[in-house]
């Protein structure tokens, strides 16, 4: 299995680390509800098709991408880097205080 | 006073040679890591362009003399063989010279020799020369450039030294008991 | 029997060699096999499971009868094909699965009771008593069962991996992969031509045809003379691709050294290459099928295709008086080409009515073979045609019921063929692995101009997705020859056993079997018949065997389907899978700088992580560890001791919100730390567990420098990064590992200052360096860092400079120490020195403790989030019913960590446990043998009596439970 590195190209997956669902980088407000925590810490899709997966470059560039691929196929569609330009703008304030309310108990 | 007597962090483990392929310790350098702060990106580029060098590109470096300046990681470069004053207070310099074993491996099969540790394509059409690579040397992590036309400048942590000189010395010769083979 | 004048062997370079203890005489190019033939020698290995005779029947990978030993010792390798193995002078080979010898085996006695033992016999037969399983059935079995025996001795031979790019991965240098490689390389691609044999040419060095007016050879040797000459092409004889997989990954294997007679002793002996492609070509050609005939499996019957091979290639004639059996026109060459080298033909057996073969021989159109004589080897066949049945001397069989492209690698992620009725074969199916194309045989082009011209298709699709542009060239002139074949798999309506698997002894009865008993899906019946699980993985067998299932099952063969064809596509030596990974590759050794020093005093080594960590230093009289290890503490408490700390982790972190950083991925404040000052730090996982603590000491404003403990220095970095660009990657804090850049020593006990002063510029000064406080000083003209922070409990410091000082300030602290009546210390008596004070490592903090759970509840501040801190205050995660860090003492007496705890009283069985052990040493200091646990309510417990058994020490003993800070709970010597 190969990967693109945004900022290395196509490497190995033996150069990542594997974190598991996307979702875990959308942290939910300190104050948000118990399932939100929940759904957040513990609950994830487990698609047969695209799903969106966190690895780690750890053997590489030490950047947290986001990977987008299908279980079914193993084929690896998209990369992204986790903090891109898209998020490299947002507020520095914005993770303490957020609210939106995470998607807990959405995926089984 | 007496002061204290300084060891490499290959001491004793090198150069070595097979095939044609040298891999020899690089003479201690200053390195430091930069990580420029918020955007000073430009600020920390012109002061690099100062001393003749610059901020690289990922997977490259630019080198002037004995300095280079190479990309390291994301959001990160190291400084080699030139002093970062001028870069205080935009970037995070963090002293790394003692952290990295550094060692050249030159010879037509150098290239040969890494593949077989090297996770890769370090052929000329993939990686030219002043390119950079932040990969893999079997199970440790490695800092690669081409430096020439056949060699590399290697960096693994300095405490995998020893590995690393066993590991590159083993591919080595296994690679010029094929040579010999024929 | 050698020809003369045929053959591509260098009769000028005779090689002798030993097949079960026999010389025999070959010559340089010739196979293991080829050589055997050639000397006459018929039977090569004995079958699997009726042990009998059986002698070669390719002349390639896919060979499942002539399987041998080859060397001796820790070197032998079982399950060598023979069709494979090159002979070199020195050469060593032995039959295998037969006893006493391959003439004579008292396992043959199997053979007698076949009609006993088809499919399902062990299965039907050893299930009954149950007791008998394990003691009796099983032990017997697997003493019969299995091919070749490994030495069971230490594999001294050297094998490699190796990885390698390309644009065009080309595997198989017949027509097809040759004239793909071609335009791909005339194209300008980077180009990587594998093939498995010893020779590039495929069929093209089996057969007897002219290729642009050249022999085949000729022609082969003038392509890859261009490709050489392009620069960039790699060519890789000897190298199987055995798997596909992931991302244009393909794994090969190539044999580097075995066909070598006393190869260099750095030649590994293969090396397993992981091939990145961007596209790939798979010319990967064709096996021949068998048709199943009753007693098909005595020497001397093998493939057409294969006699062709022997005859072309290495100028051996496979026997003196050869007959063919087929369903079609490509067999027919077998019998021209022998005829034309002057090998007498007994007869041309055709099961078509309408074939018309031309030659002189006796031809048998619409016929059938139904029976065949010969023990040891083929003497006779038996023929039954519209004149009736005749019996035939002959001594060899060429047999062809078709060909079945060799698609498996297009299987390997999850493609599946489809049936061709036309040819009656499967092709892959397209698509099957991304990138991948099939062409020329492997793609069902039977012809070579069919399959020079679907070599170039194949090549320029790749080049065209590549964006390279290529013009077609002229293609070389070959014949073109219709694929004709009548569909035909087993002779019926005859007694005997008809073989479809000869590796595993699978017949066409086992197969009806299987259908009978509604094991009628192609896997299942595999499983129940072993067909397809001998090493050659079905490649003769499985296109037939599913073919008898389809008929069986009155089903069409599209409809049965194949099995699964999964990696590797040949056998892999594991040694070859796992090179480089054995003795001191099997993980990087992290070396500190005062290694050397430490060996030098003689110090064991324990692994942590992959650091390696001085365990205790022994001094004369010292006989045991506990000795050493005694000594070191009470040095410590009493005068002063040094110890390496240099794999703790080190991360430095700088910017104007590096304090809010470190609010963030700790439990505790931090950002209110002042600039010359250290503080503790509990950083917890987000799910509210503890994950890992240290010290951080402030720098200079807006810089900080975390340690972590040795273990988790990875994974908190890994965690900073992850917090960082997940959270708040607008923060302005950078951050980066220093651990190697700095040698650092603890130097603990009352003497440390003194120590100390005698290296320092300036002398310690308490005010400016108090407990808990960090100054960067000057220590034998080099600059350094010096921190006062404890993990014995004494007072301490912690000296940190360039590692490249490290090895020189080690040995002279030491000798300082030891002036002052101290020393080093190790690991163990870090340990001891540690559990008298209750602080932890990861032995406590295991991943599954919360910070209620180690008493440090109140270090979750409330003024601020932290990661974690949302997951800490769920209900369950604090409270009475949590196991608690406690403190265990015994008196007289030794208990080990991992025992568990129970009420007095009370059974010990998991139902009835309180806590467990997870620290334990002998306190030299205390006179007794203390531990660390967690017992449930256990900080309300104190000064209860717990039984704490292991069964496995045999260990069942009262300890007292106290507060985990067993030594100085005020903490006045560290303050002090």
């Amino acid at each position: 299995m190969r990967i693109t590195c945004p900022l290395c190209g196509s490497r190995d997956r033996r150069e990542f680390h594997y974190y598991g669902g996307a979702v875990y980088a959308e942290r939910p407000a300190a104050d948000a509800p118990p399932e939100a925590w929940d759904g957040y810490l513990h609950l994830r899709d487990n698609p047969a098709g695209e799903t969106r997966d966190l690895w780690y470059h750890e053997l590489g560039c030490s950047a947290w991408i986001e990977v987008t691929r299908n279980t079914v196929t193993h084929a690896v569609l998209s990369a992204r880097l986790l903090a891109g330009p898209e998020r490299q703008g947002r507020s520095a304030r914005s993770i303490l205080t957020k609210k939106k309310p995470n998607s807990g108990g959405k995926g089984r | 006073m007496a002061s204290l007597l300084e060891l490499t962090p290959c001491e004793g483990l090198l150069p070595v040679t097979a095939g044609g392929v040298t891999l020899a310790e690089l003479p201690p350098a200053l390195i430091t890591s930069i990580a420029p702060f918020e955007a000073k990106q430009a600020a920390v580029a012109r002061v690099l362009k100062s001393l003749g060098l610059g901020w690289p590109r990922p997977g490259r470096m630019i080198a002037r003399g004995d300095a280079c300046c190479l990309w390291s990681g994301r959001g990160q470069a190291m400084l080699i063989g030139a002093g970062a004053a001028g870069l205080e207070g935009i970037a995070a310099l963090s002293d790394q010279g003692d952290g990295w074993a550094r060692m050249r491996i030159e010879g037509a099969h150098s290239e040969a020799v890494l593949a077989r540790l090297v996770p890769v394509d370090l052929s000329p059409a993939a990686f030219g020369k002043a390119d950079v690579a932040r990969t893999a040397l079997g199970h440790m992590m490695l800092l690669i450039a081409r430096t020439g036309g056949q060699a590399f400048d290697l960096m693994v942590f300095r405490s995998m030294a020893r590995t690393a000189v066993h590991e590159l010395t083993v591919a080595m010769k296994a690679v010029a008991a094929r040579d010999n083979a024929t | 029997m050698r020809v003369a004048s045929r053959g591509l062997i260098d009769r000028g370079a005779p090689v002798s060699f030993r097949f079960d203890g026999r010389e025999h005489g070959g010559f340089s190019g010739d196979t293991l096999a080829s050589a055997l033939l050639a000397a006459g020698v018929r039977v090569m290995g004995r079958s699997f499971k009726y042990h009998r005779p059986r002698g070669v029947m390719t002349a390639g990978p896919e060979e499942p009868n002539a399987l041998v030993t080859v060397g001796r010792g820790a070197a032998q390798v079982p399950n060598v094909r023979a069709t494979v193995q090159e002979i070199h002078a020195g050469l060593e080979a032995f039959a295998q699965n037969c006893w006493p010898s391959l003439g004579f085996d008292l396992m043959a006695l199997n053979d007698l009771f076949a009609p006993f033992i088809g499919a399902g016999f062990y299965y039907k037969t050893f299930m009954w008593p149950r007791a008998f399983w394990e003691r009796l059935y099983e032990p017997a079995i697997r003493r019969a069962a299995g091919l070749g025996r490994l030495s069971g001795l230490h594999n001294q031979d050297h094998y490699e991996k190796a990885w390698a790019f390309c644009d065009v991965l080309v595997v198989g240098s017949g027509p097809a992969g040759l004239v793909a490689a071609l335009t791909a390389a005339r194209a300008g691609a980077r180009v990587i031509l594998a093939e498995e044999d010893s020779r590039f040419g495929g069929r093209l060095l089996a057969e007897d045809a002219a290729v642009d007016g050249l022999g085949g050879p000729q022609w082969v040797a003038r392509a890859i003379d261009e490709l050489k000459s392009l620069g960039n092409v790699r060519l890789m004889a000897r190298t199987t691709v055995t798997g596909a997989y992931d991302g244009g990954t393909f794994g090969a294997l190539e044999r580097v050294g075995q066909h070598l007679a006393g190869p260099p002793a750095d030649l590994p002996r293969e090396c397993f290459w992981r091939i990145v492609a961007r596209r790939t070509v798979l010319a990967s050609g064709a096996h021949e099928r068998q048709i199943a005939f009753p007693m098909n499996d005595r020497p001397g019957i093998m493939t057409a295709g294969a006699v062709r091979a022997y005859l072309h290639r290495w100028g051996v004639a496979a026997g003196r008086s050869v007959s063919v059996f087929c369903n079609n026109d490509d067999a027919h060459r077998t019998a021209r080409d022998l005829a034309a080298a002057g090998v007498a033909v007994a007869a041309l057996v055709d099961v078509r009515a309408d074939a018309a073969p031309s030659g002189d021989f006796p031809v048998f159109a619409g016929a059938r073979v139904i029976g065949t004589r010969g023990r040891r080897g083929l003497r006779e066949i038996t023929v039954a045609s519209h004149r009736g049945t005749e019996r035939i001397a002959t001594d060899c069989l060429a047999v062809s019921g078709g060909w079945n492209p060799a698609l498996h690698l297009s299987c390997h992620m999850n493609g599946r063929p489809v049936w061709r009725e036309d040819i009656a074969a499967f092709v892959p199916g397209p698509d099957s692995v991304p990138g991948l194309t099939a062409c020329g045989a492997a793609a069902g082009i039977f012809s070579t101009a069919g399959a020079f011209a679907d070599g170039e298709r194949a090549a320029l699709a790749a080049l065209d997705a590549l964006g390279i542009g290529a013009v077609p060239a002229a293609l070389p002139e070959a014949e073109d020859q219709p694929t004709r074949i009548h569909p035909y798999w087993q002779v019926t309506g005859v007694p005997g056993r008809a073989w479809l698997d000869p590796a595993n002894d699978v017949t066409v009865k086992d197969v009806r079997l299987a259908a009978q008993e509604n094991l009628a899906s192609v896997e299942h019946m595999k499983r129940y018949t072993t067909q397809g699980m001998a090493p050659d993985q079905g490649k003769n067998s499985s296109v037939a065997a599913l073919a008898v299932l389809a008929e069986a099952t009155g089903r069409g063969i599209a409809e049965t389907g194949t099995t699964t064809f999964r990696p590797p596509y040949t056998p892999v030596s594991i040694a070859a899978l796992g090179a480089g990974g054995q003795g001191a590759g099997f993980a990087p050794q992290r070396l500190l700088t005062s290694h050397q020093a430490s060996l030098e005093r003689g110090a064991p080594m324990v692994e942590a992580g992959l650091w390696y960590r001085p365990s205790y230093f022994p001094r004369p009289g010292e006989t045991t560890w506990r000795a050493a290890c005694d000594r070191e503490v009470g040095m410590v408490r009493e005068k002063v001791g040094v110890c390496d700390v240099s794999t703790l982790g080190k991360i430095d972190l700088q910017g104007p919100d590096a304090a809010r950083f470190l609010d963030f991925v700790y439990t505790n404040t931090l950002a209110t730390l002042k600039p010359g000052r250290v503080r503790y730090g509990l950083m917890l996982r987000e799910d509210g567990m503890v994950f890992d603590d240290g010290t951080t000491a402030c720098l200079a404003p807006g810089h900080y420098l975390m340690t972590t403990t040795t273990a988790a220095a990875g994974p908190v970095m890994r965690h900073l990064e992850f917090v960082h660009q997940a959270h708040c990657a607008g923060w302005n804090v950078r951050m980066v590992s220093v651990t190697e850049h700095w040698a650092q020593f603890a130097v603990a006990g009352p003497l440390a200052v003194a120590l100390l002063d005698s290296i320092l510029e300036r002398p310690i000064d308490d005010a400016a360096l108090p407990f808990l406080g960090y100054v960067p000083v000057r220590a034998m003209g080099v600059a350094a860092r010096l921190f006062r922070i404890s993990f014995s409990g004494e007072r301490g410091y912690e000296i940190a400079v360039p590692a490249r000082f490290g090895a020189a300030l080690f040995r002279d602290l030491v000798a300082r120490a030891e002036n002052l009546g101290g020393g080093a210390y190790g690991m163990e008596a870090l340990n001891v020195l540690r559990i008298e004070k209750g602080f932890l490592t990861h032995a406590e903090i295991h991943g599954r403790v919360t910070a209620f759970d180690i008493g440090m509840q109140a270090m979750i501040s409330r003024q601020k989030d932290c990661i974690g801190k949302a997951a800490s205050q769920r209900p369950g995660l604090s409270g009475q019913q949590r196991e608690q860090l406690v403190g265990l003492r015994l008196t007289g007496g030794s208990f080990g960590a991992g025992a568990h705890l129970y009420n007095a009283g009370d059974d010990p069985v998991a139902a009835n446990a309180q806590g467990y052990v997870t620290s334990v040493c002998h306190s030299p200091t205390l006179k007794s043998h203390l531990g660390l646990g967690f017992v449930k309510n256990g900080r309300a417990r104190h000064g209860e009596r717990l039984r704490l058994a292991d069964p496995l020490r045999a260990t069942d003993v009262q300890v007292e439970l106290t507060h985990p800070v067993f030594f100085d709970p005020e903490g006045a010597r560290a303050r002090g």
